[in-house]
């Protein structure tokens, strides 16, 4: 009988090795998994900031049609969210640099870094706004 | 039916050729990301609540023009890499595997391609 798929397929039926279920939930476990999920929201998030490239290529009406969506509450509380998101993924990728090196894994400090993740991306974001706040009122 | 193990299949075949390279890439992008997103937001920032005029003319100057394309395809080429990774975990099956690789490619080149026609278009004389 001819073989369909990949090697990898062909065996799907077969028991996985454990993964998720087994482990107990930390905190490090968690903030490595949204890892993912903020590099996912990105990655159709960006199509915002495209939107608004195009915008401003397009015309000055349209520009300000779509500048007027991204001004509205909901447009800004999206752009907090992206600006959230860009962060706490760059700060996640500091965090893969430092342990590329072989640093920073002991249980101490993988637990300082995933707190200094979640704070920092938390200021930051905060600084990044108070600073367009200020440039708007200025 | 063959007996053989998925490894022993594979076995003797040789390597991909692919080596380090997505792990290289991958950095690669996330440094070149890191320092330009630092760029656009002092950007964006400096944009907020100005006209379209302002912003087009700030858009189109040569240093941040290039700038903005080089963020386009650092992100367009860090996102294929990072959904490459997230589809070979996840996405069970030889063909819906294929076809989900091959639109994460489809959609980074569209991310990069829209966003570079519009900067350069601005860049160009709008």
């Amino acid at each position: 009988m001819a073989q369909t798929g990949s090697p990898s397929d062909r065996h799907a039926d077969r028991p996985l090795s454990p993964h998720l279920q087994v482990y107990r939930l930390t905190f490090t476990f968690l903030m490595s998994g949204f890892h993912r999920v903020t590099g996912t929201l990105l990655y159709f998030g960006i199509v915002i900031f495209v939107w608004w490239l195009v915008a401003a290529a397009s015309s000055p009406a349209y520009f300000d049609f779509v500048n007027a969506l991204f001004g509205s509450w909901f447009g800004r509380l999206v752009l907090l969210g992206m600006t959230w998101l860009t962060i706490h993924h760059a700060l996640g990728g500091i965090r893969h640099f430092i342990w590329d090196t072989g640093l920073g894994l002991d249980e101490r400090e993988r637990e300082l870094l995933a707190r200094l993740t979640m704070i920092g991306s938390a200021a930051l974001t905060l600084l990044v706004w108070i600073l367009a706040y200020l440039v708007r009122g200025g | 039916m063959s007996m053989r193990t998925p490894l022993g299949t594979v076995r003797g075949l040789g390597s991909a050729k692919d080596g380090t390279g997505h792990f290289w890439l991958q950095r690669l992008t996330s440094i070149a990301s890191l320092v330009l997103t630092i760029f656009a937001f002092a950007l964006a920032i400096s944009l907020v609540g100005e006209p379209h005029a302002v912003v087009a003319a700030r858009l189109g100057s040569p240093f941040i023009a290039v700038a903005l394309l080089a963020t386009i395809f650092a992100y367009a080429y860090h996102m294929q890499l990072g959904m490459q990774v997230i589809i070979e975990d996840y996405v069970q099956g030889e063909l819906a595997r294929v076809l989900a690789l091959a639109g994460n490619i489809f959609f980074c080149f569209a991310v990069a391609l829209f966003s570079a026609f519009a900067v350069l278009k601005l860049g160009f004389g709008g």
